[in-house]
C-alpha cells in the first residue's frame, strides 16, 4: 500500500494541465450547469461509487488521483438569491385552455417544481398532470435557440426588419392563434394589427368548445362561456362532458365537484353524479350512475331528458324520435326535485344539443344559481366558422400574410392538410412557436416566443378575476417574449412589461383599496392574481330563440337506430391537446382508465371484441384499420370496459411528427379524421365510420393490466350513500384473527415489539371519495422525487418507476365463486381509484427481510430506503403486500439508452429540473415513496431554526399539495390538533405507534394481515339508492 | 547490572507521569473566583447568551483569543473595574487604568468596543458564565473531544484506566525482575556445586538455541501469521481512507488566507459565508461580497499598489466571469448535509469540524467527513434544547433519563436523517 495520507490528493497540476479534466469535474452550484455539449456534465454519483467502492483495484485507482471539484459562486449574488434556500414565485399557467394559478419554486434561479396557488379563488391550489409536468418543457431541448428564417438560424434584427416590413406591404394579414385570454397581449396584437394596416384575428382552440359560444350566441344572444359551479349542484347530469379530465377548466370543476361529494357522520349529503356517454370518461368513471349510449344518440337523449322535464314544467315538449336510455327518467325525476341546485352540462360541440341544454337548465332555473352569465369565463374563444373561413381562403391564396401566434393548426387542426399546403401560398408567413413543430417548420420566419416560466403575461380567465405571470428563470436561450415581437413590429419600443402594467393601471385606477400602483403591483404580484372587490351582479338572460329549430335539427342528424360504427374523439389527461406531447413525464404517465401509457389506441367495447375474435392478454393485442371522413389509420386495439357497444375511442394529441424527440412517432394523429365540414369540429363522428381488424399484433404498455379487486374487500372497500346514513362504517371489512379460541382483532396479534414516536408520527388519510383519479399527484411525485422515465419497453417489462400510482378497480358482474369470471370487468362497470404508495406501515414486511438493513424505520414513522446500503436483493419487493418497491434494473440517468425518454437525468438541459434535495438513484437500489422526507427535513429545520414547533399544514408532500380534491391529507398524528388527525379523529396525544382512530369510514388496506400502515383510506361512498347497492 | 536498572526505572517514570496527569487534573478545578459572582443556573444561562452575542468573537473562557481569556476575571479584578471595562473600555484606557492601558498594549491595541447597553445585573450574570459556565464545552474545544466529556459528566474516567494500567504493568516488571533474580541467583550456586552431572550442568547452563526456533513450525507459523495479519490490517486501514480526503489542502485560484481575514483580522465566519445559518450550503462568498471591504483595502498593511491576489477579485468582478474555487469539503452525493442544522440549531461552532481555520494559511479539511465520524458526533452530542420549543416535547419525554438528550435520542442515527 502506498503512503497515502496527505500526498495523493496534491495533484493540483490536473487542475492546471489538463483542462478537460477540470471540466468535467462536479460543480457545486448548479446555475453555472453547462447547457451546450454533450460531453459535459461532471461524474456522477455512481462514478463516485466505483471510485469509493471496496475493491483493491478502486484503492489503487484513488490512490493516484481523485476527482478535483469546484465550488463557483455568483460574481455578483442577488441579494434574495441564497443556494441551496429556494425561492417562490407566484405565477400562472395557461395552455389549451387550461388555466391554473401557480407558485414556481426555484433553486439558484431555476425552476424546479410548479404547486398550486393555494391563495387563487379560482383553482384553490388545485393542479393537473400537465400543469405539474409544464416545468420539464422549459428544459426541452427540442425549443429553439433563436430566431428562425427559411428554416436556418438567424438573428433578431434581420427578423425585425424583414417580418415588419413583409407584413406591412402583404394585404389581407391574418393572425392565426389559440384563446388569447391576455387583455394586454389582445393590445399587443390590435397594435400590430393597426400598425399592419388591419389584420383579422382568428381564434381557434384544438379541443374546441364552439359549440357552446355559438348556442349561447343564439339562445341568449351573447357568445360567452358561463361561469359553472358544480359544488353547488345536488344533482349533476353530464352528457359526455368530461369536466373531470378535460372540459373547459377540470380544475377548477375537480375541485367544486369534490367539495360537493365530501361526507362525514354529521353531513351525510354528496351530489348524485348521471353520466351518459360512449367513451369511459374519467367523469364517468366518478359518475354513480353511468349509461353508455351511442354518440348517435346523445342528441335525442338530451331531447328526451328536456321532454321529460317540459313535462313536468308543464312546457311544450318538442318532437324527438323515441330513445331507450337507462337512468333517464330517475335523472329528470331528480332534476326536477332539486331545480335550481342542479347543473345539467354536455360535451357536445354541436350548437343545436347545447341549445336545449340551455333550454334544459332553463326548465331547471339553473341560471344564477349553478351557472352563471355574470363572471362569464374566457378560456376558450375559438370560433370554428372563422378559422374554416380561415383555411378556405388561405387554401385558395387570399391570405396574403399570416402570423401564427404560439399555435399549431397544421397538427392540431381537421384541416391540417389545407393549411400546411396553403402556408407557401402566403407572402409573408411568421410563427412565434417555440419549437420548429408541425406549423413553425413550414412558415418563413420563427420568432421563437418565451416559454411561459420565462415570461410576464397577464390573464383574465373570468370577469373580474385577473392574474400575472412572471418569470421563474431569466430566458434560458436567445427567444424573445412574441408581445414584445408584437410591439416590436408595430414600430413600438415600449418593452411589454411596461405595456403589461399599462394595462394594469386601468385596473389600478379602478379600485380603492391600495393608494399607490407600486404596492398595487407589487401585491398582485406576490398573489399572482387580483380580483375585482366585490360581488358582481347577476345577468338575467332571458331566450331569444325557441328550442324547437334546434330539436328539429338534432331530430335530423342524429339518429336512435343507428348500427354503424361510431368513432368518438376524446382528450388524455397527461397529453391533452398534443402541445406536451415532447414531455417524457406526460407520456409516460398512466391513463387514469386504461392504465396506458405511450401510446393512443382504439378503444373498443367487450362485445366487439368478442364478436370479432380479438383477445388481449397482457396487453398483447392487434392492430386495426380505422376509417373516418375517407382517411384511414392503422391503430392498435384496446378493449375498454364501459365503452358503449357500437362505439370506439380514440384519443388526440398523439402522431406528431415535428413535436420532438420523445413525441414523434408515438401513436396517431387523430385530429385529421375529424369533421369540420358543419362549421364546428366534431367529434363525435357517426357516419361513415369502418375498423376491421388489420391482423398485425401489437404490445401495449399498460402499468395495471389486473382490472378487478376480485370481490377482496380488504382493499376496496365501498357502500353506498343511503347505507352510510343508516351506518357510518358501511362497507367496512372488518377481519378477525382465531387465536386461542376466540376472534380478534389483528392488530392484538403482533410479532412486532412495536415502535414509539416520542416527537412526529407522520401520516396520510386519503378519501377515496374525494380522489377522481386525475393523476396530478403521480407527476408532481415524480417532479418532486426525480422519478425516473423508463419508456415503453420497460412499462411493458412492468419495470415503470412511479412511487405514487393510482389503482383503478372496475367491478365485475361474476358470483364470487366463479373466480375466472370475476377477473372479467363489467360491462359498464363501477370504476374505484386507489392512490397506492408505500404504506409506512408500523410492522414493516420489508424491513424484517433486508440483508443489510438498507430499508429501516424511523423514530417519525416512516419506512426508510437508504439507497447507499442497498445491494439490491430485491427480497424487500418481494415482501411487500403492497406491491410499491421499485428496482432500478437499469442506470436510467446518464445512459444514451435511456437518454431519449428520460430526458431530465440525461442531458445538461434537462437535468436543471431535478430536485436538488433528492439523491438520483443508481442502478440496482430499491426505492419508493419517502413520504416526501426531504420536505419533512426541510420543515423540522424551518421550526427549530424560529425555536418553535412544527405547524400542521407547513410540511406537506408532494402528491397532498398537488391534489385537486385535497383528497390526500398529511400531517402529524401525534398532533391531536392536526387535519389528518381530525380527519381521522384521533383524539389522544399518545407517542405509541397504534393509534386509535376512530374515524368508522377509516381503514388500512388488507388490515388482516397486521403490517399497520401509517397510511389510511376511507371508504368509498356512491350516491345510490340502497337497492341497486 | 545496568540493565536491571534501566528497567526498574522505567516503571518509576510511568508513576511519575501518573503522578503529574493527576495533580495536573485536580489542579485544573482549583480556581477562585469572587463569591459576589452568582453561581445559579439562571444566571448562568442568561449570562452565556450574552456571552454569545456580545464577547464570543474575541473572548474565550479559558484560552487567550483576540482578547485574554476570561474564567477567573473577577477573582484577578475588582468588580467595578470589570463593570466599567465592559461598558466602556477606552474609557477606563484614557482615565490613566495602569491595568486597562497594559492590557491594552498587551493585545496589540486592539479596541474593545463599548457594551453601554449591558446593565449592572447583566454583567453579573456575564460574570457568572464566565466562572462556572460552559465547562463542559471548553474542554472538548481544548482537547481531542471523547475523554473530555467522559471526564466532565462522570463515569470511571479514561485517566484512572491508565493509571491503573500502569500500576499493573509496573507490578508485572517487578515480579519479572525478581523471578529473573532468583533465576540467577540460583544459577550461580548451582554452579558452585561440584557434585553436579554433567548432564545437570548442560541444564542449568542451557542457551537458547535461536537457529532451532527460527526453523520451528510454530515460529514460522506465528511469523507467517503475524505480517498477513499486518498486512490485511493494512490494507484494510487503507480502503477505509479511499476517498477521506483529511488533510486535502489544495491550492486555490486566490491565495486567500483564512488566518488573515478571520484570525488576524477578526472577520466572523458568518459575514461572507452567508448561507450558514439559513441553508444548506454555507456559500463561498461571491466576489461583490469580497468587494465590500476590498473596494478600499488594496494591499496588506504598509504595502504599495494593489496586491496582484486581490487584483483577481477586481478582475473577476470586471470581467464578469466567476472564481473558480477548489471544493476543499466533498461531501459524497448521497449524504444531505445542512449547515443551518447544525450552526444556528444546534449552535456547533466552525472550528468542531473545519479545525482551527483561524490559524489556516491555506484550508485544509481538518476532519475525516466520514458516516463514522459524523455518527460519533451525533452519539456525544448533547442537543441545544435550552429556549427552543421545538425540544419541549423531546425533553419533557427524556426527563426521567439521567443521561443528556443526545442528537442519536431523537433519530440522529436513522439513515433517512442524511440519505434520501
Amino acid at each position: 500500500m502506498k503512503e497515502n495520507k496527505k500526498t495523493y490528493w496534491k495533484g493540483l497540476e490536473q487542475l492546471t494541465n489538463d483542462p478537460e479534466f477540470v471540466k468535467n469535474a462536479d460543480r457545486e452550484f448548479p446555475e453555472y450547469l453547462p447547457i451546450a455539449g454533450q460531453e459535459e456534465g461532471g461524474a456522477s454519483r455512481r462514478d463516485f461509487l466505483k471510485l469509493m467502492g471496496f475493491s483493491l483495484a478502486a484503492a489503487s485507482l484513488a490512490a493516484c488521483e481523485a476527482p478535483i471539484r469546484k465550488a463557483i459562486p455568483y460574481v455578483n449574488k442577488p441579494v434574495d438569491v441564497n443556494p441551496s434556500v429556494p425561492n417562490y414565485y407566484a405565477s400562472t399557467f395557461y395552455a389549451g385552455g387550461e388555466y391554473a394559478s401557480v407558485v414556481i419554486k426555484t433553486r439558484e434561479g431555476r425552476p424546479i417544481k410548479v404547486d398550486g396557488n393555494k391563495l387563487s379563488p379560482i383553482t384553490k391550489g388545485g393542479t393537473s398532470s400537465i400543469v405539474e409536468a409544464s416545468v420539464l418543457s422549459l428544459y426541452d431541448k427540442n425549443r429553439l435557440a433563436g430566431p428562425h428564417k427559411a428554416g436556418q438560424p438567424s438573428d433578431w434584427a434581420t427578423i425585425d426588419k424583414e417580418v415588419s416590413a413583409k407584413l406591412k406591404t402583404a394585404s389581407n394579414v391574418k393572425i392565426v392563434t389559440n384563446t388569447i385570454m391576455s387583455p394586454s397581449s389582445e393590445k399587443a396584437l390590435a397594435k400590430l394589427a393597426e400598425a399592419i394596416g388591419g389584420a383579422e384575428v382568428v381564434t381557434y382552440d384544438a379541443t374546441s368548445t364552439y359549440g357552446i359560444l355559438k348556442a349561447n350566441e343564439t339562445y341568449y344572444g351573447t357568445g360567452v362561456l358561463p361561469n359553472y359551479s358544480f359544488d353547488k349542484a345536488k344533482v349533476i347530469v353530464s352528457f359526455a362532458a368530461d369536466f373531470i379530465g378535460s372540459w373547459i377548466s377540470p380544475i377548477e370543476f375537480s375541485k367544486q365537484y369534490a367539495q360537493g361529494r365530501k361526507i362525514s357522520k354529521e353531513n351525510p349529503n354528496m351530489s348524485r353524479h348521471f353520466q351518459f356517454e360512449s367513451n369511459l370518461s374519467l367523469t364517468g368513471a366518478n359518475a354513480d350512475y353511468r349509461t353508455p349510449i351511442r354518440a348517435s344518440q346523445s342528441g335525442l337523449a338530451v331531447l328526451a331528458l328536456y321532454n321529460l322535464l317540459a313535462k313536468k314544467a308543464g312546457a311544450s315538449t318538442v318532437k324527438a324520435a323515441a330513445v331507450e336510455v337507462a337512468h333517464l327518467d330517475q335523472a329528470a325525476n331528480e332534476l326536477w326535485a332539486n331545480k335550481g341546485k342542479s347543473l345539467v352540462v354536455s360535451g357536445s360541440n354541436d350548437p343545436n344539443v347545447q341549445i336545449v341544454i340551455n333550454a334544459i337548465n332553463e326548465l331547471l332555473s339553473n341560471h344564477n344559481a349553478t351557472i352563471s352569465f355574470a363572471k362569464t369565463v374566457n378560456y376558450k374563444k375559438g370560433n370554428d366558422a372563422s378559422m374554416n373561413k380561415f383555411v378556405a381562403d388561405l387554401a385558395a391564396g387570399r391570405v396574403g400574410g399570416v402570423l401564427f401566434y404560439n399555435c399549431n393548426p397544421v397538427y392540431d387542426h381537421p384541416q391540417g392538410e389545407a393549411i400546411a399546403q396553403g402556408i407557401a401560398k402566403a407572402k409573408v408567413s411568421v410563427a412565434t412557436n417555440g419549437s420548429l413543430d408541425e406549423t413553425a417548420s413550414l412558415v418563413q420566419y420563427v420568432a421563437p416566443d418565451h416559454h411561459y416560466l420565462e415570461s410576464w403575461n397577464d390573464f383574465n380567465p373570468k370577469v373580474g378575476e385577473y392574474s400575472l405571470s412572471q418569470p421563474g428563470i431569466s430566458p434560458l436561450f436567445d427567444t424573445r417574449q412574441a408581445q414584445d415581437s408584437f410591439l416590436t413590429w408595430a414600430g413600438d419600443s415600449t418593452s411589454y412589461y411596461d405595456f403589461l402594467q399599462s394595462t394594469w393601471k386601468d385596473l389600478f385606477a379602478g379600485q380603492s383599496a391600495i393608494s399607490s400602483f407600486q404596492e398595487f403591483w407589487d401585491q398582485s404580484l406576490y398573489n399572482g392574481f387580483y380580483s375585482v372587490a366585490g360581488e358582481i351582479s347577476d345577468v338575467s338572460l332571458t331566450p331569444v330563440s325557441e328550442v324547437s329549430s334546434a330539436a328539429a335539427a338534432i331530430a335530423k342528424t342524429y339518429s336512435a337506430s343507428n348500427t354503424a360504427p361510431e368513432l368518438i374523439m376524446y382528450q388524455k389527461l397527461g397529453i391533452g391537446d398534443g402541445r406536451f406531447a415532447n414531455n417524457p413525464w406526460l407520456q409516460e404517465m398512466s391513463d387514469p382508465i386504461s392504465k396506458t401509457t405511450w401510446d393512443n389506441y382504439l378503444t373498443v367495447s367487450q362485445k366487439w371484441a368478442s364478436d370479432n375474435g380479438l383477445n388481449i392478454v397482457e396487453g398483447k393485442t392487434l392492430k386495426a384499420k380505422i376509417t373516418a371522413n375517407g382517411k384511414s389509420l392503422i391503430v392498435p386495439v384496446l378493449i375498454q370496459p364501459g365503452q358503449a357497444d357500437g362505439t370506439i375511442g380514440l384519443a388526440i394529441g398523439y402522431g406528431r411528427t415535428k413535436g420532438g424527440r420523445v413525441a414523434n412517432g408515438i401513436g396517431v394523429n387523430a385530429y385529421q379524421l375529424l369533421d369540420s365540414s358543419k362549421g364546428y369540429v366534431n367529434f363525435d363522428i357517426t357516419t361513415g365510420v369502418s375498423i376491421e381488424l388489420t391482423g398485425d399484433s401489437y404490445k401495449i404498455a399498460q402499468t395495471q393490466t389486473h382490472h378487478t379487486y376480485m370481490d377482496r374487500g380488504n382493499v376496496i372497500q365501498e357502500s353506498t350513500l343511503a347505507e352510510y346514513k343508516e351506518n357510518p362504517s358501511a362497507g367496512r371489512e372488518h377481519p378477525m384473527i382465531y387465536k386461542d379460541g376466540e376472534f380478534v382483532k389483528p392488530s392484538k396479534i403482533s410479532l412486532w415489539n412495536g415502535h414509539k414516536y416520542s416527537q412526529h408520527h407522520w401520516g396520510l388519510a386519503i378519501d377515496m371519495n374525494s380522489c377522481v383519479g386525475c393523476g396530478a399527484c403521480t407527476i408532481a411525485c415524480q417532479v418532486e422525487n426525480n422519478v425516473a422515465v423508463v419508456g415503453k419497453e420497460e412499462v411493458l417489462n412492468r419495470r415503470e418507476m412511479a412511487w405514487i400510482r393510482i389503482d383503478r378497480y372496475y367491478s365485475s358482474d361474476a358470483d364470487t365463486d366463479d373466480l375466472e369470471g370475476l377477473e372479467k370487468a363489467s360491462d359498464n362497470p363501477e370504476v374505484t381509484f386507489q392512490p397506492m404508495m408505500c404504506q409506512h406501515c408500523n410492522n414493516a414486511p420489508c424491513e424484517t427481510v433486508c440483508p443489510v438493513a438498507a430499508t429501516t424505520h424511523s423514530s417519525e414513522g416512516l419506512n426508510q430506503m437508504t439507497y447507499n446500503r442497498c445491494i439490491g436483493t430485491r427480497y424487500c419487493a418481494n415482501n411487500c403486500p403492497y406491491k410499491v418497491r421499485r428496482f432500478n434494473w437499469f442506470k436510467y440517468h446518464d445512459n444514451k439508452d435511456f437518454a431519449k425518454v428520460n430526458v431530465a437525468q440525461n442531458d445538461d438541459l434537462g437535468k436543471m429540473v431535478l430536485n436538488p434535495d433528492v439523491t438520483v438513484r443508481a442502478r440496482g437500489v430499491m426505492e419508493k415513496c419517502s413520504l416526501c422526507v426531504q420536505r419533512i427535513q426541510a420543515g423540522k429545520l424551518a421550526a427549530k431554526r424560529e425555536k418553535r414547533k412544527v405547524q400542521d399544514g407547513e410540511i406537506n408532500v408532494a402528491c397532498a399539495v398537488a391534489c385537486p380534491t385535497d383528497a390526500l391529507v398529511f400531517g402529524d398524528l401525534n398532533d391531536a390538533n392536526s387535519q389528518v388527525s381530525k380527519m381521522l379523529k384521533i383524539e389522544e396525544n399518545s407517542t405509541s405507534a397504534l393509534k386509535e382512530v376512530n374515524e368508522e369510514r377509516a381503514y388500512h388496506v388488507l388490515e388482516e394481515i397486521n403490517v399497520s400502515p401509517n397510511i389510511w383510506y376511507m371508504t368509498k361512498i356512491r350516491n345510490k339508492d340502497k337497492k341497486e347497492a | 547490572m545496568s540493565i536491571k536498572r534501566s528497567l526498574l526505572s522505567v516503571p518509576f517514570r510511568f508513576c511519575n507521569m501518573a503522578l503529574i496527569i493527576s495533580f495536573l487534573l485536580l489542579g485544573f478545578n482549583a480556581f477562585a473566583a469572587d463569591p459576589g459572582v452568582s453561581d445559579s443556573e439562571d444566571a448562568i444561562k442568561a449570562g452565556e447568551s450574552l456571552f454569545n452575542a456580545n464577547c464570543k468573537t474575541c473572548h474565550k473562557l479559558d484560552s487567550k483569543f483576540t482578547g485574554p481569556a476570561l474564567r477567573g476575571v473577577s477573582d484577578r479584578r475588582e468588580l467595578t473595574w470589570i463593570q466599567a471595562f465592559i461598558k466602556n473600555s477606552q474609557q477606563v484606557i484614557q482615565q490613566g487604568d495602569a491595568t486597562a492601558t497594559a492590557l491594552f498594549a498587551e493585545y496589540n491595541n486592539t479596541v474593545m468596543p463599548a457594551h453601554q447597553f449591558l446593565s449592572d445585573e447583566d454583567v453579573m450574570s456575564l460574570l457568572s458564565y464566565i466562572e462556572y459556565g460552559g465547562k463542559a464545552e471548553a474542554t472538548p474545544a481544548a482537547g481531542d473531544g471523547a475523554a473530555g466529556q467522559g471526564a466532565a459528566t462522570g463515569g470511571v474516567p479514561g485517566e484512572y484506566l491508565t493509571i491503573i494500567l500502569a500500576v499493573l504493568v509496573v507490578v508485572l516488571l517487578l515480579i519479572l525482575i525478581v523471578l529473573g533474580l532468583i533465576v540467577s541467583v540460583l544459577t550461580k550456586y548451582l554452579n558452585k556445586q561440584d557434585d553436579l552431572e554433567e548432564d545437570d550442568k548442560q541444564f542449568i547452563n542451557q542457551r537458547t538455541d535461536f537457529k532451532k526456533v527460527f526453523k520451528s513450525d510454530a515460529f514460522i507459523i506465528i511469523i507467517t501469521a503475524i505480517v498477513v495479519a499486518l498486512v490485511a490490517k493494512t490494507a484494510i486501514d487503507g480502503l477505509y481512507t479511499v476517498g477521506v480526503q483529511q488533510g486535502y489542502a489544495p491550492t486555490q485560484p486566490i491565495a486567500f488566507s483564512h488566518e488573515l481575514h478571520a484570525g488576524d483580522k477578526e472577520i466572523p465566519c458568518q459575514y461572507c459565508h452567508t448561507g450558514v445559518e439559513i441553508g444548506r450550503s454555507a456559500n463561498i462568498p461571491s466576489p461583490n461580497i469580497c468587494m465590500n471591504c476590498h473596494m478600499h483595502v488594496q494591499n496588506l498593511e504598509g504595502k504599495e499598489g494593489v496586491s496582484p491576489e486581490i487584483q483577481k477579485i477586481y478582475d473577476a468582478v470586471d470581467n464578469n466571469t466567476p472564481i473558480e474555487w477548489v471544493r476543499v469539503h466533498n461531501l459524497p452525493d448521497l449524504a444531505y448535509f445542512n449547515h443551518s442544522q447544525h450552526v444556528k440549531v444546534g449552535g456547533i461552532e466552525c472550528q468542531t469540524c473545519h479545525g482551527p481555520i483561524e490559524e489556516m494559511e491555506v484550508v485544509r479539511q481538518h476532519s475525516a467527513l466520514t458516516m463514522g465520524w459524523c455518527i460519533d458526533c451525533h452519539r456525544q452530542t448533547d442537543i441545544k434544547t435550552a429556549g427552543n420549543e421545538y425540544y419541549d416535547k423531546l425533553v419533557q419525554l427524556h426527563s426521567e433519563s439521567k443521561d443528556a438528550l443526545k442528537v442519536k435520542d431523537i433519530g440522529g442515527l436513522e439513515c433517512a436523517k442524511c440519505h434520501y
